[in-house]
C-alpha cells in the first residue's frame, strides 16, 4: 500500500509540471539528437542553425548569453572564431579621450545586439518585442518541439480569425496571431556545405542551434550524470551488502 | 553533585583529550553513535528524516557557492544567475542542486511527516517533537518562496507580488503590512534585497530548530512501526552501526534519484515562465505556485472571500500544531486502528488532489473539486480525528517489539500515550 501510494507521489509530481506548462496546441514531436540520457547536439546541424540565426533572426533577435569563443562547441576553431567575430562592431568605452567608439568583435565579446534597448527593439517591430532567443526552448512550454512548430507554423488564416495590421497566423502560437513575420522562406539561406534549405530544414537547424545556446553545459551534464549515477548504484549495492551483514550479526545474537 | 568530571573513556589519545575538556564527540556518540539506543523494528520509512538533514546541508553549502556569484539587484540578478549557469565553472551543477534541492527538500519532509502521521508520532509525549517539525516546515515554505524570487525570472516576480499580497487583507493594518514587507508600493529591488538577506539567514534557523528538534527526539527516543513504548534492552539496538549504515544505504539509493532530476531533467520540476526576466508591466497567463506549495494555494483559492481564503490557508497549516491535542486516540500506529488507516490514506488522496487543483485554473469542476477537497481537509482534522477516539475499537496490540504475544485492548499496557503525559 505505502508503495503503490509512494509511485503515486512520484507520477503525480510528473502530471504537475505536465500541467503547469502552456496550455498551446501540440506542435511537432521531433526526434531530435539532443533528447535522452546519451543525446548529443549534431555539430553540422548546429553549424547550419548559426548560419539561419545570423541571416535570419538576428536582424530582430538577440543572443546575448552567447559569446563568440562558445561557438568553439560548435566545432570551429580558434581563427574562424576570431574571423567570425570581427564581422561585426561593438560598441566600446569610454576610451582615455571619454569617448565611446566602435571596433570590431572580439571572441570574447557576446553576441551583438541588434537594437539599443527594448524601447528601440519594440519602436522596430510595431510595438511587440522580439525576445532575446539565448533561453528561448527552456523559456515555453514544449521547449524545441514549440520552437519548430511555430517556425513552421505560419498557415493561411481561417476565414473565422481577422488578422489586423501587423500581425500574421500562426498555427502553433497561443492565439494564433503573432507579431513576427514568417522568418523562414525556402532557399532563405545557401547552406555552406550544400544542404537544401527547405523550410523545415532551417527550421530544425535553427531549433538545434537555438536548444545549445539555452543549454550549452547539456552534453557534459548527461556525460556527469551518468558517472555520478553509476557511481550511486554501486554505493548503493555495496551499503546494501554491508547493511545485511551487520543486521545479520543482529539476528544471530538475539536467537 | 559532580566535583570534577571524569576522563572520557576513547582509545585515541587525543579525542580523549580533546573529549575531556570539550564532550563533543560524547555528544555525537549520544547523537548517532553506539550510545544512542534505538527500537530494533524500524523501517525504511524511518530514513527520511536524517536524508532531510542530508539534503538541508546540501541545501546550504550550494547555497553559499550560489551567493558567491549571484548580484542581488532587479538589473543583474537574473543575468547573473545566467552568469552561474554558463560561466562559473560548475556552476550549471550548483543551480542545477539548489533547484531540484528545494523540491526534493520537500519531497523527503513530506514522506516524513506522512510517515508521523501514520505512525502517530506526534502523540504524547512527543508532541513539542512534531511541533518543532511544524515550525521547519513552516520556515522551509519561507525560505524556499523567498529563494524562488532570487532568479527574477516572471514566476520570482508574480509569484512574490501575488503571496505578499495576502496580506492586504488583513483588516487595516493589511497595506501598511504588505509595504512593509516588500519596502516599497510594489515587488521591486528593495524586496529583492530583503528577500536576498531573509532567505540567507533562513536556513541557519532552521539549522537552529532542527537541533531542538534532535534534543527532543532524544528525550524518548524514536517511536516505532507498533507504536508502543520500548519495555527492555531486548527492544534496543544502537544506532551505530545498524542505522548509520541503513541510513547510508537509503542516502545512496536517494542521491540516485536526486541525480536523474539534476542530470538529466533539472528543470522538470520547475516552470518555464522563469526563464523569462521579471517584467512588471506583463501578468502571465497563469501565476502558479512551486509544487511545494500547490495544496495551500488550492486551499485559499476554494474559499470565496479573500479574508477567509488566506485564513484558511493559514490555518491548514496551523491546525498542525493543535493535532496531538484533537486526536485523542491512546494507540499511536495505523496498524493496529483500522478505521483511522482508512481515513489516512483518504487524506493522503485529498492532499494529492489539492496539490493537483493548486495548479489548475480555479473554474467548473476543478473550483468544486477544489472545495471539496478542501472541506474534507478540515473535515479530517476538526470532525474525523477527534470522532475516531470515540467509535474506533483499536486491535489488540503486542505486548513488546521482541514479544509478539497480543495483549486486547490498549490502555494498560502503556500502548502508547500514558494518560497522565497528555
Ligand atoms: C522581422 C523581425 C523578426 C525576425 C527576422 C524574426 N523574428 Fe522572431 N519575433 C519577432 C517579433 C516582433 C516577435 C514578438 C511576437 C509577439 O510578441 O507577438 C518575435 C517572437 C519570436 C519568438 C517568441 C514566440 C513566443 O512564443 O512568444 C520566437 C521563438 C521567435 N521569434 C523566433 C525567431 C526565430 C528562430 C527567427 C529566425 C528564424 C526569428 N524569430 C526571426 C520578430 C522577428
Ligand atoms: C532551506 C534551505 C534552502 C532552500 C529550501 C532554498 C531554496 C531556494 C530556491 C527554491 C531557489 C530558487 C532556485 C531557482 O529557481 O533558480 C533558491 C535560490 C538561491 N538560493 Fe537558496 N535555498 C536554501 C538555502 C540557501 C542558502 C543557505 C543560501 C546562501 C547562503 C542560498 C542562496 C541562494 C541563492 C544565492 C539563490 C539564487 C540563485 C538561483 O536562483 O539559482 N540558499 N534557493
Amino acid at each position: 500500500m505505502m508503495r503503490t501510494v509512494f509511485i503515486l507521489m512520484v507520477f503525480s509530481l510528473f502530471s504537475f509540471s505536465v500541467h503547469a506548462s502552456d496550455p498551446l496546441e501540440k506542435g511537432e514531436n521531433k526526434s531530435w539528437s539532443f533528447l535522452g540520457p546519451f543525446g548529443t547536439y549534431n555539430k553540422s546541424s548546429l553549424q547550419r542553425g548559426l548560419q539561419v540565426y545570423t541571416e535570419v533572426c538576428s536582424s530582430c533577435h538577440s543572443l546575448k548569453y552567447i559569446a563568440y569563443r562558445n561557438l568553439s562547441d560548435l566545432g570551429y576553431n580558434k581563427e574562424e572564431i576570431k574571423a567570425f567575430s570581427a564581422n561585426f562592431t561593438v560598441m566600446d568605452g569610454p576610451n582615455d579621450d571619454g569617448e565611446m567608439f566602435e571596433r570590431p568583435g572580439r571572441p570574447s565579446d557576446h553576441f551583438v545586439s541588434p537594437y539599443p534597448n527594448v524601447n528601440a527593439a519594440k519602436a522596430a517591430n510595431g510595438g511587440a518585442y522580439p525576445p532575446d532567443l539565448s533561453l528561448i526552448t527552456k523559456a515555453r512550454g514544449g521547449g524545441a518541439d514549440y520552437l519548430y512548430s511555430l517556425l513552421i507554423g505560419y498557415k493561411e488564416a481561417p476565414d473565422s480569425i481577422k488578422v489586423l495590421e501587423g500581425m500574421y497566423y500562426n498555427k502553433y502560437y497561443s492565439g494564433n496571431l503573432i507579431a513576427m513575420p514568417q522568418p523562414l522562406y525556402d532557399d532563405g539561406v545557401v547552406y555552406a556545405d550544400g544542404t537544401k534549405a527547405s523550410i523545415e530544414q532551417m527550421a530544425s537547424d535553427v531549433t538545434e542551434f537555438l536548444s545549445w545556446a539555452a543549454e550549452p553545459e547539456m552534453e557534459e551534464r548527461k556525460r556527469t550524470g551518468i558517472a555520478a549515477i553509476a557511481f550511486l548504484l554501486i554505493m548503493a549495492v555495496l551499503s546494501y551488502m554491508a547493511k545485511q551483514q551487520i543486521w545479520a550479526n543482529l539476528k544471530k545474537k538475539q536467537t | 553533585m559532580k566535583i570534577s568530571p571524569p576522563e572520557s573513556q576513547f582509545k585515541n589519545p587525543i579525542i580523549n583529550w580533546i573529549d575531556t575538556r570539550l564532550p563533543i564527540f560524547t555528544a555525537m556518540n549520544e547523537a548517532v553513535g553506539t550510545e544512542h539506543p534505538t527500537p530494533k523494528n524500524l523501517n525504511y520509512w524511518w530514513n527520511f528524516g536524517s536524508l532531510a538533514g542530508v539534503v538541508l546541508v546540501i541545501m546550504i553549502i550550494t547555497g553559499i557557492a550560489l551567493a558567491m556569484n549571484y548580484t542581488a539587484h532587479v538589473d543583474h540578478a537574473f543575468d547573473s544567475v545566467e552568469r552561474i549557469m554558463r560561466d562559473v565553472n560548475g556552476g550549471w551543477l550548483i543551480r542545477y542542486i539548489h533547484m531540484n534541492g528545494a523540491s526534493f527538500f520537500f519531497i523527503v519532509v513530506y514522506i516524513h511527516m506522512a510517515r508521523n502521521l501514520y505512525y502517530g508520532s506526534y502523540k504524547a509525549p512527543r508532541e513539542l517533537l512534531w511541533i518543532l517539525g511544524v515550525v521547519i516546515y513552516l520556515l522551509m515554505m519561507a525560505t524556499a518562496f523567498l529563494g524562488y524570487t532570487l532568479p527574477w525570472g516572471q514566476m520570482s516576480f508574480w509569484g512574490a507580488t501575488v503571496i505578499t499580497n495576502f496580506f492586504s487583507v488583513i483588516p487595516f493594518v493589511g497595506e501598511p503590512i504588505v509595504s512593509w514587507l516588500l519596502g516599497g508600493y510594489t515587488v521591486d529591488n528593495p524586496t529583492l534585497n530583503r528577500f536576498y538577506a531573509l532567505h540567507y539567514l533562513l536556513p541557519f534557523v532552521i539549522a537552529g530548530v532542527i537541533l531542538l528538534h534532535i534534543v527532543a527526539l532524544h528525550r524518548f527516543g524514536s517511536n516505532n512501526p507498533l507504536g508502543i513504548d520500548v519495555k527492555n534492552d531486548k527492544d534496543m539496538i544502537p544506532f551505530h552501526p545498524y542505522y548509520t549504515i541503513k541510513d547510508f544505504f537509503g542516502l545512496s539509493v536517494f542521491l540516485a534519484i536526486f541525480c536523474v532530476f539534476v542530470f538529466f531533467v533539472p528543470n522538470l520540476l520547475g516552470h518555464p515562465e522563469n526563464y523569462v526576466p521579471a517584467d512588471p508591466l506583463s501578468t502571465p497567463a497563469h501565476i502558479v505556485p512551486e509544487w511545494y506549495l500547490s495544496p495551500f494555494y488550492a486551499i485559499l483559492r476554494a474559499v470565496p472571500d479573500k479574508l477567509l481564503g488566506v485564513l484558511a490557508m493559514f490555518g491548514a497549516i496551523g491546525i498542525l500544531f493543535i493535532l496531538p491535542w484533537l486526536d485523542r486516540s491512546p494507540v499511536r500506529s495505523a496498524h493496529f486502528r483500522p478505521m483511522y488507516k482508512v481515513f489516512y490514506w483518504l487524506f493522503i488522496i485529498n492532499m494529492l488532489a489539492l496539490g493537483y487543483l493548486g495548479v489548475q485554473n480555479p473554474e467548473g469542476i476543478y473550483l468544486i473539486l477544489g472545495r471539496a477537497c478542501t472541506a474534507w481537509y478540515f473535515i479530517h482534522f476538526l470532525i474525523i480525528i477527534p470522532l475516531l477516539n470515540v467509535i474506533e475499537t483499536p486491535k489488540a496490540l503486542p505486548k513488546s517489539i521482541s514479544d509478539p504475544i497480543f495483549s486486547s485492548g490498549s490502555s494498560e499496557l502503556g500502548a502508547t500515550t500514558p494518560r497522565g503525559q497528555k
